[in-house]
This record gives structure tokens, sequence and C-alpha cells, in this order.
């Protein structure tokens, strides 16, 4: 009976052994280590800097901005370029985390459209590259929902009881309650924020749940009627079931943006610049804007693309659309007091 | 039988590996920052007995003693078919209840949704004999099942690692004494197991109760645990402090249920805490 | 009767354990990136898993660290679980708590725990931290599988083979060892599955360029998870399945020659 396992236990060692020696003849390039968000380049990408530049890159994933932060903040990691959104990159470079990039070694930038650029959390340009950059909007089942969707008031509606996803992210539920209510999503004024929660608290018998990522398969199977969304998945989803449509609501909402830095811990910075110069390619961007789907601030990328898609509203909205369209802040201390007001709101 | 040393490597281990990170833990949730350095203080014990906080932490008992009762029920039969000489390929059938949890369980939840939906498998299954769709997703129960088939296997394997060392003269002996099915198994079998049971209610009871993923993927994030507080204060809000001392209240309430546990075991001297 | 309950008991347990791992194999061949759908049969993420040079590489240093990693666990913890046993009442007790601790702790504060560790005595985070607390959240586990085995034991027995001679490293071998071998076994077995199902403690105690399958999962679940994925644990279940049918012909066939 021990025999059997001892078998087994063999072939898993044998294995594990052949796996070791077969990673032995490792290559002497230079080593750049990559952080980003999970499924969010064009892996051929890579492979195409590799063999440009004759340096090996060692791509890693993270899930949410805050677990990457914890990461780099610990000390415990050594990346030479991150993919953060606005407010992180806020905070970095408040606690001085982030390289200053130098401009001429980054020459493609000159492809950056000029409303991405002098935005409130680098307000110089002088430490991120925009990568992406989308909206958080409405996104509804034509089938289930008739009447048309202009509002965030839609998600209060009994009508819709257990037919709503809501994302399962503080900064974001927070802040569609606080626009919907008519404030800023970066408020700090206690009473906007305490009226926000009670807002969450009286939603929440009408939630299916508070979801993740998980709300792209829902909503293409139809599981429910209205989703809060980011404008990158609303387009795929609406690509994988046309009964789905994407609405912006006329008080505003949330625009983000997701930039290449380089950490102060990074050590190759000529080489992270060569990435990242190399990632803003037309031709390149245009590959990863293909692959992943989000809106691109590329010039080029924009003229590359599908029509169709640069006429979407969801993916591509003027600045007209944009009005009152708030990019999330560094909320410092005042982080406490927002994540009180979840715990509040999903313990109730 | 002086064999003292052999544990010694372990003791090293332990206490370079898990005492002194836990003085860190401890460090940390009586200790504040402020501009002038760091200062001793309970405020985040006191913060978190504000009943928001408490409730989320009876909910997270509730949900794993639920859960951990569930798993005895289904378990211990199981252990028992797989430990008695009904299988001619025992250790495979063993095996086959550890494969599963080779593949990721991240990956196995997901599935779980997908069984789950209001148009999933279970529904359609359902809605073809002519019944009615349940909400079967989001729901507490949904958790429950969860924590259930994730943690099984932790029940079964000790308590079948016990059952199958019996000897089973002792319980020949006792039928041959006129015992009959139940009475053996009530003074014979079930106390000679007893070890296993209670390692098993420690393998199951422990994840369940600090869990995030589980509520967060199967409850839709409804039903927060005490676990998802703790992953919210260290990477969320990045309040190491408060994050630290809900830690020690959970060490302190499992490390509780456990001593009460072991009052009820007579045989187990020494052996588990206290 | 009985024995028909017996299978059926089986049989629903069973199905529970593998329903959500056949969605999973079925999903493998969806031709569409969604859950949500089955867009027709397809092959191309078998051939795509094959090309990711990430997933691949996540792949092999899950498997060295579980291996390494049960191995050493299952040594020291073996070790570890008979001294203990016959350590004097408090000394055990006080081992035996600090035993619990990994356990009883939440994951994600015994991860954050050894980084704070790692990080406090300048220890590079990488392949070697990951190892490292692998090995220490899994040696409870051994030891909590042993140390029921060696209660059990019976203690003339080793006396007995002393009385005939044996000295005592050889009644160990002979005697003791056999007996708790199926406890020990069923350590590696629970310290090997740990390892390889483990993501929290990972997360915090791996650095650059180091990532476990579980990592890449959830860093894959906020954009959706691929479908390689799915492919990848598809071609791991056939293989862990083709390896217990191997083991199982040849030890059989070893049967009939001793008959």
């Amino acid at each position: 009976m021990v025999k059997k396992y001892r078998i087994l236990l063999g072939a898993v060692l044998l294995a594990a052994v052949i796996l070791t020696l077969s990673s032995c003849g490792q290559d002497k390039r230079v080593v750049l280590n990559v952080y980003n968000w999970g499924d969010y380049i064009d892996e051929e990408v890579i492979d195409l800097f590799e063999k440009t530049y004759n340096i090996r890159v060692n791509y890693d994933t993270f899930s949410t901005n805050e677990d990457m932060y914890v990461k780099i903040k610990s000390g415990g990691a050594d990346y030479d370029v991150l993919f953060p959104s606005d407010y992180t990159i806020e905070r970095m470079i408040k606690e001085d985390m982030l390289h200053k990039l130098d401009l001429s070694n980054i020459p493609n930038y000159k492809y950056i459209a000029d409303r991405f650029k002098n935005l409130d959390y680098d307000p110089a340009n002088e430490y991120s590259v925009p990568y992406m950059w989308g909206t958080v909007g409405i996104l509804y089942n034509r089938t289930m929902v008739e009447e048309p969707v202009t509002s965030w008031r839609i998600l209060w509606d009994e009508k819709y009881s257990k037919q709503i996803l809501m994302l399962d992210s503080q900064r974001d539920s927070i802040g569609v309650a606080l626009k919907m209510l008519g404030y800023d999503m970066n408020t700090r004024n206690l009473d906007e924020l305490e009226a926000a929660k009670q807002a969450l608290i009286q939603q929440k018998p009408l939630v299916l749940a508070y979801v993740g990522d998980d709300v792209k398969d829902k909503m293409i199977a139809g599981e429910a009627a209205l989703a809060v969304v980011w404008s990158g998945d609303a387009v795929y989803m609406k690509w994988e079931n046309p009964d789905l449509e994407y609405a912006l609501p006329e008080e505003g909402s949330n625009l983000w943006f997701d930039a290449m830095v380089i950490p102060k811990t990074s050590k190759k910075k000529a080489e992270a610049e060569l990435f990242i110069n190399f990632m803003c390619e037309p031709e390149i961007a245009f590959k990863n804007a293909d692959y992943i789907g989000y809106s691109s601030p590329h010039t080029e990328v924009v003229k590359m693309l599908d029509p169709d898609l640069v006429a979407d509203k969801a993916a591509y909205p003027d600045d007209e659309d944009l009005v009152n369209y708030d990019i999330f802040k560094d909320l410092g201390d005042y982080l406490r007091i927002y994540d009180r007001i979840w715990t509040e709101v999903k313990s109730h | 039988m002086k064999k003292n040393w052999l544990s010694y490597p372990y003791l090293v281990w332990v206490l370079l590996f898990i005492f002194l990170p836990l003085l860190l833990v401890l460090f940390y949730s009586v200790t504040t920052r402020t501009e002038d350095g760091i200062r001793f203080t309970f405020e985040h014990f006191q913060r978190f007995m504000e009943p928001i906080y408490l409730r989320v932490l009876l909910r997270s008992v509730k949900l794993a003693l639920i859960s951990t009762v569930i798993c005895l029920l289904l378990g211990y039969p199981m252990a028992m078919i797989l430990a008695g000489n009904g299988f001619k390929r025992k250790q495979i059938m063993v095996f086959l209840f550890v494969v599963p949890m080779w593949m990721n369980f991240l990956l196995r939840t997901y599935a779980w949704m997908t069984l789950l939906e209001r148009k999933g498998l279970l529904n359609t299954f359902l809605s073809w004999l002519g019944l009615a769709p349940l909400n079967l997703l989001y729901t507490e129960e949904a958790v429950v099942l969860g924590m259930v088939y994730n943690f099984l296997p932790f029940m079964v394997l000790p308590i079948y690692s016990v059952l199958s060392k019996i000897d089973k003269s002792l319980i020949e002996a006792a039928e041959d004494l006129g015992a009959d099915g139940v009475t053996v198994f009530r003074k014979v079998i079930f106390p000679l197991s007893l070890p296993g049971v209670l390692s098993g209610i420690t393998m199951v009871f422990m994840p369940a109760v600090t869990t995030f993923v589980i509520s967060r993927l199967l409850g839709g994030g409804q039903f927060t645990l005490i676990g998802n507080l703790i992953e919210q204060q260290f990477l969320l809000v990045g309040d190491w402090n408060f994050g630290s001392a809900i830690s020690m209240v959970m060490m302190l309430v499992i490390l509780l249920s456990i001593g009460v546990m072991s009052k009820y075991e007579k045989e187990n001297e020494g052996s588990g805490l206290f | 009767m009985t024995r028909f309950l017996k299978k059926s008991y089986a049989a629903l347990i069973y199905l529970f354990l593998y329903a959500p791992i056949l969605i999973l194999l079925v999903f493998s061949f969806n031709a569409s990136k969604s859950r949500g759908i089955w867009a027709g049969f397809t092959l191309k993420w078998y051939l795509e898993l094959f090309q990711d040079r990430q997933i691949m590489k996540a792949l092999y240093n899950t498997v060295i660290i579980a291996v390494l990693s049960s191995a050493i666990a299952t040594v020291i913890g073996t070790a570890a679980a008979i001294g203990i046993h016959n350590m004097k009442k408090l000394k055990r007790k006080i081992v035996m708590n600090l035993t619990y601790i990994p356990v009883v702790n939440p994951d994600i504060v015994t991860g954050l725990s050894l980084m704070l560790l790692f990080i406090f005595t300048n220890f590079r985070l990488g392949f070697i931290s990951l190892l490292l607390a692998h090995i220490t959240f899994n040696i409870p586990y051994v030891i909590l599988s042993v140390l029921p085995k060696l209660k059990q034991l019976d203690k003339n027995l080793y006396e007995a083979a002393l009385d005939l001679g044996a000295t005592p490293l050889y009644a160990y071998r002979k005697v003791i060892l056999p007996e708790i071998m199926p406890g020990v076994i069923t350590g590696l077995l629970l310290a090997f599955t740990l390892s390889i199902d483990d993501f929290v403690i990972s997360f915090f105690t791996t650095g650059s360029g180091v990532s476990t399958l579980s990592i890449i999962v959830y860093s894959m679940a906020r954009r959706g998870i691929n479908p390689k994925i799915n492919a990848l644990s598809t071609l791991l279940f056939i293989t862990v399945l083709l390896l217990l049918v191997i083991v199982n012909i040849r030890t059989s066939g070893e049967h009939r020659k001793k008959e």
C-alpha cells in the first residue's frame, strides 16, 4: 500500500528534478521586471521587445492598485515598470516612490493625445505615461430594462430588486452613491459621505451582489439587468452579448487612467524608459489596445482601430460627454472613513 | 524513550518563523505611529468592540460552526466507508479525495458559481423538471456550501487515518460479547476515533472562520466576514495596526474554542491546546 | 443492501467533489472567452497555453515549491512529532500550542507576519522566502497527522522489540515507522496539497519574478480568468489521474507476481 505512494512520489520528484535541471541554462541578458494588471497586455509585445533590444522581461501581474502598492511599499520587490491608476500614482508621487521620467528618452510620448496630458494626478507629466483610460458607467440588458437609462437613480429603483450588480470596491460604490446625490466623488465632507452611506444601505436589499470581475460573465449570461462596470469591460460585454448597452449617467461619473511609471527602487531606469517608449510605438500600442479592448490615449492607435469602435461613446467619449466626470484623488487619511462606511454598508 | 532531540530542528523553526513573526503582529496591534514616533495604545482593540465589527465576528463564527458541523456529518460516514472493506482500491478512493485540491481553489469556487447561477446548471435542471428556479448564489447558504466543499477533505482524511488503524479485534470482541452495531459504534469506534475527529474539526473550523475569498465570490460580497475585514485593513486601507488587532482578537476566539473543545476530551492529555 | 447504500453515499460525495471540476474541464473547450456562454468546441486554449511563458513559469514554480516544501516539512514534522510525543506533559503543551499557531492564524496574518520578518532581517523576497514560508505552514499539518498515529501506538510493541535485542534505531525503523506511516503519508499529501493550493501566504512572501499559479489566477480575477488556465487545470487533472492509474497497474502487477 505504501509502495504505491513511493512510486507516485518518486515520479513527482523525478519530474521536479528534470524541471529544475532544464531551467539551469539561463541567459545572461539584462532583466527588466514589469508589473502590470492581469491580462492587460498582448503577450506577443513582450517577445517583440525582447527580440528588438535583447533584454529579458520578467512579467508579473497584480489585481488591484492596493495589492501592487503594498508590494512596492514593503520594499520586497524590485520592479522596473508599473502600471498603476491615477490616484495611486498621485499617492506614490506624494510618498516619493517614483522616478522622474526623462521624456527625451521616450520620444513616442508625442503620440499621446493632449487631452490626456497635464492631468491632476501628474500635473507636469513628470512621472507617468498614460497606457489606457476609460469611464465607469451603467451596463444594462435591453431585454430587461425598457426605460432609457440616464441616471444613477435607476440603481435605486425597486422594480429591479435583486437585478442589480454593484462593484465590490469601496471607492467605486461610494462614488456612485455620491454622484447620484450630486456630490463630488472625492469628497471629504462628512455629511455628504453620511448621505452616501445611507443611500447605499437603503439600496442594499435591491442588490443581487457586490462583484469584481465576475460582473462580465454575469452580464453576458443575462443573470442581472443592471451593473456598474468599467467602460473597457463594457465594450467586451457588448461584443459578447448584443442585448447589452452602456450608459454614461447624466450626473457624471469616474474617469480613470492607467499609466506607466518607474518606481524609485528600480536600478534600470534607462531600460525601463526604453520599455515605456516601446509600448508607445504605434504598432505596439495598437496590438495592446486591440487585444485588451480598453480605450487607448494614443492618437495613431485611434486612427488604426475599427471606426465603429472609435465612434462608440462607450469606448471613446468626447470631452463634452464627460462633464462632471471626476478623476479619483488620493484620499490620504480619509481612506479610513471610506473604509468604515463600506464596512458598515456591507455588514448591515 | 529519549527522543526529544528529534524535535529540536522544529523548535528552532518554530521560534524563527512562527514565534518571532507573531511578536511583530502583537507589536503592531498595541502600537500606533504618530509624528513623534511609535506610541503604545489599546485604541485598536477598543475600536473593534464597536457593534459593526462585533457583528462581523459573530457572523464569521456562526457560518464556520455550521460548516464544521455539516463537514462532520457528511465526512464521518465517508471516512468510515473508506476505512471499511467495501472497496477494492481503497488507496485510490482516498487519493481521489485529495486530487480536487490540486486544482486551484479560486477556480473551483468560480466553477461553483456556474452551477448555482440563476441560469446555471442546477436551475436549468430544476426547470427541466418543471420546478421554479431558485436564488441559490449570493446567499449565506452558498457561502456555507463553498466552505463545506473546500474543507470537507480536511475532515475526512484525519478521521479516516485514525479509523483505519483501529484494531479490528476490538470490534469483533465487542460483537462477540453481544453488542449490536450501534453500541459498537458508540462504545468502541467513536471514542477511538476522537483524536481524528478533533483534528478534523480544527482543520475545518480554522480556515472556515478566516476565509475571505469564499464569502466574496459565493456571497456576492454581501456577507463580510472577519477575514474580509483583516484583508481590507492590510491591503486596502493600509491600517496594519488595526488589522493586527483584529487578527489578535480572532486568534483569541479560536484559542478559546479549541480550549473548550479539548476540555471534553479525556484521552487527549496535553496534546492539543491547554 | 448496506453495501449498496455505502456505494451510493460515496458516489454522491464524489459527485459533489468533482462537479465543479467537470465544469472546468468542459469550459476549457469553450470557444468563447466568457464563462457565460457556450460558443462551440475549440482546442485553441491548449495551443495558446504552451506559448504563454508566464503561465508555464508559474506552473514550474508551483510544482517545485510544492515538492520541496512538502518533502522538507514531512521530514522535520515527523521527527518533531516523535519528539513531541515523548516530551513531558508541560513541555508538550507549550510546543503544541506553538504548533497550532500557523493553523489557527488567518493565512493573511501568517503571510504578512512572515513578510515583516523577511523585511526586518533584510532577507530578499523571492524563491527562498517563498519556500521557507511554505515549509512553515506545512509542518503543523504533518505533525497533526502523525501525532494521532503515535497516540494509537502500542508502547509495549516498541519495548518488546528492545527486549528482543533490537537497537532503538532499528526498533524505530521496523516497529514505529511502519505503524505511523499512514499518518506520515497523509501529512505529506496534505502539505503538498496545501502548498499547491495556497495563495495568500505566497502572495506576501514572494518577490519580483517569482509567481505561482494561484497568484496568476488571482491577478486575472479582475480582468477575467483566461480559459488558458482552465486548459492547464484540465491537463494537470488528467496527469494526476494518469499517474494514479499507472501506479495502480504497476503495483497490482507486482502483487500477481508474488502470488
